[in-house]
């Protein structure tokens, strides 16, 4: 199930957000979107969901365009962890992991012994099965996040459309939901699309990155191409050291400002 | 494993609200100025029911007290509240704020000038022309208060600002209600005794009026708890969850916009059932909508029981109006559910 984006155009309360955006996810390959805060990454990834309307351009997934499908086979579609989700005070870890089942239940109808065992199966695959019952109010800031990634999990999505999966992690956490992601890609042939705002992150797990910048695509391909020190410096504005990893992929690593501080 | 269920109504915390509703059932039946005896108060009841045949060994006139008087005003209390409660608990899905309320949101108040207009322009007695009126009334009331409160709260805060629309609303509502009474100011003792919020024009006929319209609310507020709680995820989640929460929303609206109507146009208006109900609710037995909205159901009739009962004993032979008796208890309620969401906002 490929993902593919076509000079996009989307405009939010009459502001321009993104232009001219394309890329190419093929069926089982993983891209990441990174780029500086407010560039547009999240809003890429609502217009691939079919949740805001493009202006121009063409969204498919797997062919089809998520904004003229209904909401229900868009679900069937793709799954989304959102960067803030909201999580309902007083709903438990598997109520909430259940709603990854909606697309799935009759409209006035209940859950099935199968919905169950799905969403089940989903916090077992993210450790949580010890956290079921908790209410979601009572969980630290990695719980959540696994929660919300569970709760994708259950929709079965071919397509994982993840917007930060990792911002609230610790290092290992970060680590883990990674691992994750990626062994639900080679496993289960998922189709990835995330958005990751740690950079050596990003270009440790994904096969290709887009770089976006002021709503455009300021580059795009593998990490070694895309994460290079004059990118980084021109649109985050940040002075890094870049140097292949052990598996030749690039690691970054910040260079203090010399003569600031002591 | 307990844990791999998920929330729905359980057989346990069901029982324990269809007994609380039957025994306030039973005590409002049982005391009032005629004094009943209670076990021929049961057999009578129970030779109602098909295939029973016991005699109650009561009175023509104590029949008469139990099955025109008392009976008809037990069940139309109930109703009412039940009405009440499960539209609150509908209105708290829809906005996802658990202030809204029919009295608070300008629900009632929308409902009420709907039924004064058809009672004033058409006829003196309940037609069932009130509650398609009150209907009308209701969802103008709530487009209003929502309307009002977006444009005020932009930007977000919204669960105050919601409800502060929705008290202008109602104000504005009642003015509008108070003018049009004037205009049949002479009628206004004999017909309107209902907008004073209380259950004395029960009879068998005002409760088949509403009957219908309350059957279709309440049926479809219910079958729409779970939609609700993947509605409480937000618009934009939700409709990644393939729910479309344009109709989700619209159809839990009008339900609880017609439940609120049936109860307006039978007993004029009640406040806070809506949110002292569902509150409780969620506090003894969750917060899934599968669980809040069939138990609030239940607990807004057995609270509207007990209410009338304590309006018309505790001052007899006086009578307290209802919405007073239930003001009195939901006011100071409502500033503990303002605190508990407010706690949860600011942590
Ligand atoms: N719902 C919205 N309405 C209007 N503008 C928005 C909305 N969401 C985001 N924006 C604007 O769009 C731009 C891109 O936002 P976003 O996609 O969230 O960026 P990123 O995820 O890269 O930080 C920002 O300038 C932001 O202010
Ligand atoms: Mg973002």
């Amino acid at each position: 199930m490929s993902v593919s984006v076509r000079g996009l155009d989307v405009d939010l309360e009459g502001r321009p957000v993104l232009r001219g955006v394309s890329l190419e996810v093929p069926a089982g390959a993983w891209t990441a979107v990174i780029g500086p805060n407010g560039a547009g990454k999240s809003t890429l990834l609502r217009a691939v969901l079919g949740l805001v309307r493009p202006r121009g351009g063409a969204v498919r997934v797997a062919g089809e365009d998520p904004w003229s499908l209904t909401p229900r086979r868009r679900a069937r579609l793709v799954a989304y962890a959102p960067q803030n989700p909201n999580l309902p005070p007083g709903m438990t870890v598997f109520d909430y992991t259940l709603l990854g089942r909606s697309p799935y239940i009759p409209l006035l109808g209940r859950e099935s012994a199968r919905d169950r065992a799905v969403a089940a199966q989903a916090l077992d695959r993210l450790d949580l099965t010890g956290l079921a019952g908790r209410p979601l109010d009572r969980l630290s800031g990695g719980e959540r996040q696994r929660v919300v990634l569970a709760r994708a999990l259950a929709q079965q999505a071919p397509v994982l459309a993840l917007d930060e999966p990792t911002t609230a992690l610790d290092i290992g956490h970060q680590q883990q939901v990674m691992d994750l992601v990626e062994r639900l890609r080679r496993d289960d042939g998922l189709t990835v699309l995330t958005t990751i705002h740690d950079l050596t992150l990003a270009g440790q797990y994904a096969d290709a990155l887009v770089l976006l910048s002021g709503g455009r695509v300021a580059a795009s391909g593998p990490p070694g191409e895309v994460l290079t020190a004059e990118a980084v410096g021109a649109h985050f504005g940040a002075r890094v050291h870049v140097a292949p990893g052990p598996d030749g992929r690039p690691v970054l690593s910040l260079e203090r400002s010399r003569g600031e501080g002591r | 494993m307990r844990t791999r269920e998920a929330a729905r109504l359980r057989p346990l915390p069901l029982a324990v609200a269809v007994l609380v509703l039957l025994a306030a059932m039973l005590a409002a039946l049982l005391v009032g100025p005629a004094g009943l005896p209670a076990a021929g108060v049961v057999k009578a009841l129970a030779d109602r029911l098909p295939f029973v045949h016991v005699d109650s060994g009561l009175a023509a006139v104590d029949r008469n007290v139990l099955f025109e008087l008392r009976l008809p005003r037990v069940l139309l209390g109930a109703v009412v509240g039940g009405l009440l409660a499960v539209a609150g608990a509908g209105y708290q899905g829809v906005f996802r704020n658990p202030l809204a309320d029919p009295y608070l949101l300008g629900a009632a108040a929308g409902a009420g000038v709907g039924a004064t207009l058809v009672i004033v322009v058409l006829s003196d007695r309940p037609t069932p022309a009130v509650p398609l009126a009150s209907f009308a009334g209701a969802l103008g009331g709530v487009a209003l208060a929502y309307g009002l409160g977006s444009t005020a709260g932009r930007g977000g805060s919204g669960t105050a600002t919601l409800v502060l629309a929705g008290v202008a609303v109602s104000s504005f509502l009642a003015s509008v209600q108070a003018f049009l009474q004037q205009a049949k100011a002479e009628e206004l003792q004999r017909i309107y005794s209902w907008i004073l919020g209380g259950l004395g024009l029960a009879d068998w006929p005002t409760l088949a009026m509403i009957a219908p319209y309350a059957a279709v609310a309440v049926v479809t507020l219910l079958l729409h708890g779970r939609l609700l709680d993947v509605l409480s995820v937000g618009d934009e989640e939700a409709a990644s969850l393939g729910l479309s929460a344009a109709r989700v929303r619209l159809t839990v609206l009008a339900a609880a916009s017609l439940a609120t109507a049936c109860a307006v146009a039978v007993s004029g208006l009640i406040g806070f059932v809506g949110v002292v109900v569902p509150h409780v609710v969620r506090r003894l037995a969750g917060g899934s909508y599968r669980i809040v909205l069939p138990l609030s159901l239940l607990g807004g009739a057995a609270f509207l029981t007990v209410a009338d009962l304590v309006g018309r004993t505790i001052v007899a032979p006086g009578e307290l109006p209802l919405g007073v008796v239930t003001a009195f208890v939901g006011g100071p309620f409502f500033v503990l559910v303002l605190r508990a969401v407010r706690g949860r906002a600011e942590p």
